[in-house]
């Protein structure tokens, strides 16, 4: 699908995947990710990641404390509670997380990004269901990331208004559709 | 890992579908079966132990495919695989939640059930002993099935296919257990296999499952 590439991203730099449908953004972010292996090349993490796609993991039995305390106890424990504030969840902290809607739903998938303490975040679509208010809550998040040392890779539909190298899929689309799934990745 | 144990302990009791659908399916299995094969008390206290073991098995594979199915549709498979817990330990943390929801209750019932064919007390003890050492088995063995049909529609049927065969050692010497107090034979060999079978799955699984979740999540 892909080949010949090679990237690099650093403390407080993001990076934007760009391209059409179905040209191998995703794969490319669970490649990162650790999800996928790529036909050739290597991929080196210096750092732990946090990855979210496009279903957030959440459980609707349980709150959406709840959800976000068992996540946090997986990265090491921090507190669940500023996440939830920075993400306007503190109201709904106690119902459970199948009635929320959609976009409360990621929200509170975004939030699990928070108390992961990940330096890394790979993001596919983070945007999606956010309304234009919650867009602009999230780019305030990830600018703060940035700033606090850490990284982004994430692919995204809309014009995100921040700063960070984009690169086009389309740049490096396989010819022939032999399946060579091949870059470089290096994460310092 | 802990915390992946109890999240799933406490899914499966609000969700409902965890242990209550278990035990009341092996209670239905154990009454069926004096309709299927007449009332004979003599009889039914022969057969009594092997009915129960394979009941308490067929329980067993209810709840199995929700084991990895459930984190697999919505997404937090992918957030464990990465996260800083290896797959072997997710796999352990919900076989051992599937264990505590699913066999303990099977294993704490089937003495009880045993009332109902009669059953002396040294045969029901048994019974629970060899459920005891004999159901991790059957849990680790089911998760590692579901593992495997994870991604597959409808795997439920698939899954019951590739594990029963697999479940034949357990249910050979759990019963064999449960059997030699009412044939005047001797439980130890038999029990210490089945914990065998337990131990070895236990050591060889863990990375067999993990291994197979790492192919399915591609």
């Amino acid at each position: 699908m892909l080949h010949g590439m090679s990237f690099s991203v650093s403390h407080g730099e993001a990076l934007l995947i760009r391209g059409e449908n179905g040209i191998g953004k995703t794969s490319l972010l669970r490649c990162i990710s650790g999800l996928q292996a790529p036909k050739s090349g290597s991929i080196e993490l210096s750092q732990t990641l946090a990855y979210a796609a496009h279903v957030d993991g959440i459980k609707g039995s349980l709150s959406v404390m709840e959800n976000l305390q068992f996540w946090s106890h997986i990265y090491g424990g921090s507190n669940p509670k500023p996440a939830l504030e920075t993400y306007n969840l503190s109201d709904f902290a106690q119902r459970p997380a199948g009635n929320l809607s959609a976009g409360q739903k990621r929200r509170l998938g975004l939030a699990r990004l928070l108390v992961s303490g990940a330096k890394l975040w790979v993001l596919d679509e983070p945007t999606v269901s956010l309304d234009a208010k919650n867009v602009l809550l999230f780019l305030r998040v990830l600018r703060d990331h940035l700033d606090g040392g850490g990284a982004a890779v994430l692919s995204s539909h809309i014009d995100l208004n921040i700063k960070m190298k984009a690169i086009d899929l389309i740049n490096f689309k396989a010819l022939k559709s032999d399946g060579n799934f091949e870059f470089m990745e290096l994460l310092e | 890992m802990i915390k992946l144990f109890w999240r799933d302990v406490t899914l499966a009791v609000r969700s409902g579908g965890g242990f209550g659908l278990a035990l009341i399916f092996f209670l239905i299995v154990v009454v069926l079966v004096p309709f299927a094969i007449g009332s004979d008390q003599i009889m039914l206290s022969k057969v009594a132990p092997g009915v129960l073991w394979l009941g308490a098995l067929l329980a067993c594979l209810l709840s199995l495919d929700r084991v990895f199915g459930l984190d697999f549709e919505d997404g937090t498979l992918d957030l464990l695989a990465t996260s800083p817990i290896p797959l072997e330990g997710v796999y352990l943390a919900k076989v051992a939640a599937h264990w505590l929801t699913t066999g303990l209750p099977l294993t704490l019932a089937a003495p009880i059930y045993g009332l109902l064919f009669n059953l002396d007390f040294e045969v029901r003890q048994l019974l629970f002993l060899s459920l005891l050492f004999g159901t991790p088995a059957l849990s680790l063995i089911g998760s590692f099935g579901s593992s495997l049909v994870l991604g597959v529609k409808r795997g439920g049927l698939l899954l019951s296919l590739l594990v029963l065969p697999l479940y034949i050692p357990t249910l050979i010497f759990g019963a064999q257990v449960a059997r030699s107090a009412a044939i005047g034979q001797n439980f130890e060999v038999p029990l210490v296999l089945i914990s065998i079978v337990s131990l070895i799955t236990l050591a060889i699984l863990p990375f067999a499952a993990a291994a197979a979740l790492r192919i399915n999540l591609r």
